[in-house]
Parts: C-alpha cells; structure tokens; sequence
C-alpha cells in the first residue's frame, strides 16, 4: 500500500499549480481520494461533522445497492427463462441476467465519468463521490432490454442538466438519478413508459406490468382481481414482495429494499422520517381513493395500500431516491412534510392519471423542487413561534 | 446620412450575438417555443417578424414627433397590431398549409415583447433609417436562435428538416431507415415544449459562454 501511496504522492507533484498536468489535478485528486482518505475539509453541504465525510457516505449507499443488482440480474434470467419455457439453475439465471446488467452498468459509468470529469477540469471543481451514487442508482431504474445509447444519453443529461449546471453536487435542486429517468421516460416513451412488460424475453415477447392491468383493464373489476386472473405471472401478494415479477432492474425486490432501508437507517445516513412519512402518506390517499372508489370505474382506485406498497418503485424510490440528503428537505418537520407529500403525490399520479401507470418518480421530483420552499416555511415559522414567545 | 458607418453596422450586428434579444435578453421566448418544432415554421415566422419588426420601428420612427408620450403605448400596439394583421393575411392569401401550422402565432408576434421592446426602447428616440436597421438587427438575432432551436427540435425529435414552400413543406432531409432500424429511435421529448426549453437553455448558455456575459459575480 505504501508502494501505491508513494507513486500516487509522487506523480502528485506533476498536477500542481503550474506543471504541465494542472488542468487534469481533478483526475489525479479523484483517484487519490478514493485510494486513500483525504485531508481536505468540506466546505459546503452536505456536511456532517464526523469521520463520516461525503465519500464514506457515498460508499455507504453503493453497498445498499449492491444486493439490488444482484437479484436484479437472477430476476432477468428468471423471467427470461420463464418466457422461453427452458429451465436453467440458479447460477445461469444469474449469469444470464449479469450479461443485461453489466452492460447498462458499465455504459452509465463511462457516460457519467466523461461528463464529470469534463465538469471538473472545465469549472476546477473537484470530482465528487456522488457521481458513483448516481450512476448505480441510474442502472437500477432501467428496464433490462434498453438501448444502450439512450442510456449513455439519459444518464449525460441527468449529470449535465441536474447536477453540474446548479454548481454540482451538494448545490443541485433534482435528484440527478431520476432527473435522467424523468428524461429518459418522456424522451423514449416507447421503452420507459412502463406499461409495456420489463422483462428479456424472446422478440415480440409483451405483457402488461402490475400497474398497467388495473390501469388499462379490459373490463371493470377490482384491482386485486384483476392481477390475480393474470396468467401471465403470478402477480399475487407474496410474489411481489419477493420481486420475481417484471419492473425496472432494481426495483421488485422489496425484502432487499428494506435490508437496504433498515442498512441506511442503522449508519444514519438516510431519514426514517422521510421513509416512513411517504408511507403513511401512501396509506392515507390510498384508503381514501379505496373509500371512493365505488363512485368510479377507475381500478386504479380499488389498489389498497399493501397493493400499492408492492407493486411498482416506490419503495425503491423512497428509500433511495427520496432520502437524498441533497434534494430532500433539510429539517426535521420538513422531512414529515416532505415524504408526506411524495406518498399522497404517488398514488395521486398513479390513480388519476392513466397516462403515467407508475408515480414515484415524477413525485420524488416535484417534491425535490418544494423541499427548500418547506425548510424555509419550517424555519420560518420555527422563528415566529420564538419572537412570539418572547415578546 | 450614411448607411453603412461603423454606428449602423453596431446596430445591426450587436442583436446578433452581444445583445441578442432571446439569449441575452430573455425577450420573445413564447413564441420561440411555439414555433419551432419545425424548421420550415421557424423560417417563416423569422420573415413575419422581421417583416413587422422593421415597418413598425420606421413606422413609429417616422410617427415619434407627433406621438403624444401618454398614448405612445397604445398607438404603438395599433401600428403593430394592423402591421400583423396584414402579415396574418398574406400568409393565409399565399401559404395557406403555414398559416394553419402557426395558426394563433402569427396573431401573438403583436404580444412578442421584441417589437414592443424594440419600439419604446429604440424607434421612439431615433430616425427611420437607424431604426430600421435595429429593426433588421433584432430581427435577425431573433430568427438565428429559433432556426438554430428548431433546427436540432426537428431533426432529434421528428427525425426530418423540413423548408417551406407553398404546400406541406419540402422535406430537405430525413433520417435514413437504417439508422431507425439499427435501433435509433427519435427524442420524444424535444418535440413537447420542455425539449424546446432544454435546448433553448443550451444555446443561451453557449452564445453566453461566446460572449462571455456573466451575471452573478
């Protein structure tokens, strides 16, 4: 190590101020961070005042993440194998999925890197830990069979566009994971809709999603019938929570999700509040819309909270996305508010909207532009009450 | 009176790139999301508003000393607005396909807030040959970003660029087959107006970035 530490200190001195190698010093200071630990303080958020710093709390969320790619990529080879009718093992399914992963994986890093980098010579910032979350994030939200290109471009834009032209990380107002998604959902409409099946099967292989069948029933039946006379996949309860249904790489398998959740919580770094806020949110505008769902020919409606806990992102997005320590609201009682709103925004999109089968995203993006609109109504009024009370 | 000193040339060439009026001045940005999903819409609305731009800078150039300062807003408008309505009729007398295309558009250049701009800040205090050039120059810089924006709209988003003529448009050209079947697939996105405001955002951004105009300190 010490051999490692040395070349790196050495070759260090060629990208100081004024050596021929200066503009490529991010390149070298990236590559010495995460070797080694830094002695550099932070100066501007997010920040905590420990041995935690960023590049640890970053770490800590791609290990939260792992376990998601992992059954990920069993679950492509699993429905792949279900659809071509052979049966393969455990290992092959997972080797067969990895061969889908992998790719995505590694284009969303080269793709991410290029912009940071690019980014951090032009503006002389430092490269920054968050790319890394970012880009494993990215994968995770894809279907398995995109184009490759689209996500090299998707995952360009969610870095340029949500993340380096607000000053980078720790001054952006999006969450640049989903603001490539969003981008990706409504420029290829035809691969991200998410209502078409997610899943590598052979050509022409199509299905519906476990929220496209009570979105576009053929007729009116409530929800939970409607999935269990799917014959296509056994869409019951139990299935969905193990996550050997279709959807996004990283999203169906709800057991590792909140492994995941209760790893962040345990290290600190996610909100509790947060999570368990967007679902009691969930909860609450669910069972009204169940309430008033005998007024309605809309399924949608009929979903009853588990349902809607089970099917589709939003645990993912909840846990993952939601708890961004950048884009979510900053004070306590924001965070209440904050996740309160995403819950009742999700199943608000969800229901109403037949256009967007899945809400997660587009409300954990509406709520990234409110959050310091509700930290400066927290604070605020936090300010009041105490002029009041000495006054 | 000279035409061509170095004054006039700054008047006609400053719009173009130091004080352009979409990316520098923010001005007239509805209508340059409106209309340029294609390429031939935004060439067409380029002539009509350089077209009413340049007659009601002379027109209101030639007016200045007899316009009473309190209703100076109000006979500015009614210049503009006949001056459009005549454009509005020429276009359905002549390309009656683009008219439709740009349907309620050509009637909103009179709210296009360059000309009211252009007006009140420059033909009201100068002579009719200068402001008739302002009016050229602004003009210009106006249809150089929305050709440029309708330019990459039209070609990532419907895969075509299209010129005008009398009829449908001539397709000048498309994307060849072999790239849509090699997976290619058109940007969705760019063809609904947040793809207009994303790459209206990136040209400001590089002809800022030309100039190098920086607001915050």
């Amino acid at each position: 190590m010490n051999f490692l530490k040395n070349i790196l200190k050495q070759s260090g001195k060629l990208f100081e101020e004024g050596k021929p190698l200066s503009w490529a010093y991010p390149v070298w200071e990236a590559t010495d961070t995460i070797l080694f630990s830094t002695d550099k303080q932070t100066s501007s958020g997010p920040h905590v005042r420990d041995n935690m710093d960023i590049k640890r709390v970053m770490f800590s969320v791609v290990i939260a993440l792992i376990p998601c790619y992992l059954f990920g990529a069993y679950n492509i080879g699993y429905l792949n194998a279900l659809a071509t009718d052979v049966s393969r093992s455990l290992i092959d399914n997972f080797i067969f999925g990895m061969s889908y992963v992998l790719p995505v994986l590694i284009v969303t890093f080269v793709s991410g890197a290029i912009c940071e980098l690019s980014f951090a010579i032009i503006r002389k910032h430092e490269v920054n830990e968050g790319f890394l979350v970012t880009c494993a994030l990215i994968p995770l939200t894809m279907p398995p069979d995109v184009p490759l290109w689209q996500v090299f471009i998707g995952t360009a834009f969610g870095i340029i566009i949500g993340k380096e032209i607000f000053g980078g990380v720790g001054t952006n107002i999006f969450n640049p994971a989903l603001t490539a998604r969003a981008f990706m959902y409504f420029a290829f409409p035809t691969k991200m809709s998410g209502d078409k099946i997610w899943a590598v099967g052979p050509d022409g292989y199509t299905g519906a999603t476990a929220l496209a069948i009570p979105a576009n029933p053929t007729e009116y039946d409530t929800a939970s019938n409607l999935l269990n006379q799917s014959t296509q996949f056994d869409f019951s309860l139990w299935n969905m929570f193990w996550g050997l249904i279709p959807g996004s790489i990283g999203e169906t398998n709800k057991l590792i999700i909140l492994i995941g959740a209760a790893f962040l919580i345990y290290i600190g770094i996610a909100s509790w509040r947060t999570m368990l806020a967007s679902v009691i949110g969930l909860v609450f505008t669910a069972s009204i819309f169940n309430l008033l769902s005998g007024y309605s020919t809309n399924a949608m409606l009929t979903i009853t909270p588990l349902e809607h806990l089970l099917i589709g992102s939003f645990l993912f997005g909840v846990v993952f996305m939601a708890t961004e320590p950048v884009t979510s609201a900053h004070t306590e009682k924001g965070k209440w508010i904050y996740g309160f709103m995403i819950g009742v925004l999700t199943v608000l999109i969800r229901s109403i909207n037949p256009a967007y089968p899945e809400g997660v995203m587009l409300a954990i993006l509406i709520m990234n532009m409110f959050g310091p609109l509700i930290d400066y109504y927290v604070v605020q009024s936090n300010i009041n009450m105490r002029i009041a009370r000495n006054a | 009176m000279e035409l061509f000193d170095s004054e006039s040339k700054k008047i006609v060439s400053d719009p173009l790139n130091v004080n352009n009026p979409i990316s520098l001045q923010v001005l007239g940005i509805c209508s340059a999301l409106a209309v340029t999903i294609r390429l031939d819409q935004a060439i067409i609305m380029t002539f009509a508003v350089i077209f009413v731009l340049c007659s009601s800078n002379v027109v209101i150039s030639l007016l200045r000393d007899y316009i009473p300062n309190r209703v100076r807003i109000v006979i500015m408008l009614s210049v503009i607005a006949s001056l459009v309505s005549f454009v509005d009729e020429v276009l359905q007398a002549y390309m009656y396909n683009m008219s439709k295309q740009l349907s309620v558009f050509v009637g909103l250049i009179v709210t296009n807030c360059i000309i009211m701009g252009r007006a009140e800040a420059f033909a009201i205090k100068h002579g009719p040959s200068k402001a008739f050039l302002d009016g050229l120059g602004n003009g210009l810089g106006y249809g150089m970003i929305i050709i440029v924006v309708s330019f990459f709209r039209e070609l990532f988003g419907s895969g075509t660029l299209t010129l005008p003529d009398g009829g449908a448009g001539y397709v000048l050209f498309q994307m060849p087959d072999w790239l849509y079947a090699a997976g290619y697939e058109n940007i969705g996105l760019l063809v609904l107006s947040p793809g207009a405001f994303f790459i209206l955002g990136f040209v400001i951004w590089m002809q800022r970035e030309m100039v190098g105009l920086e607001e915050e300190e």
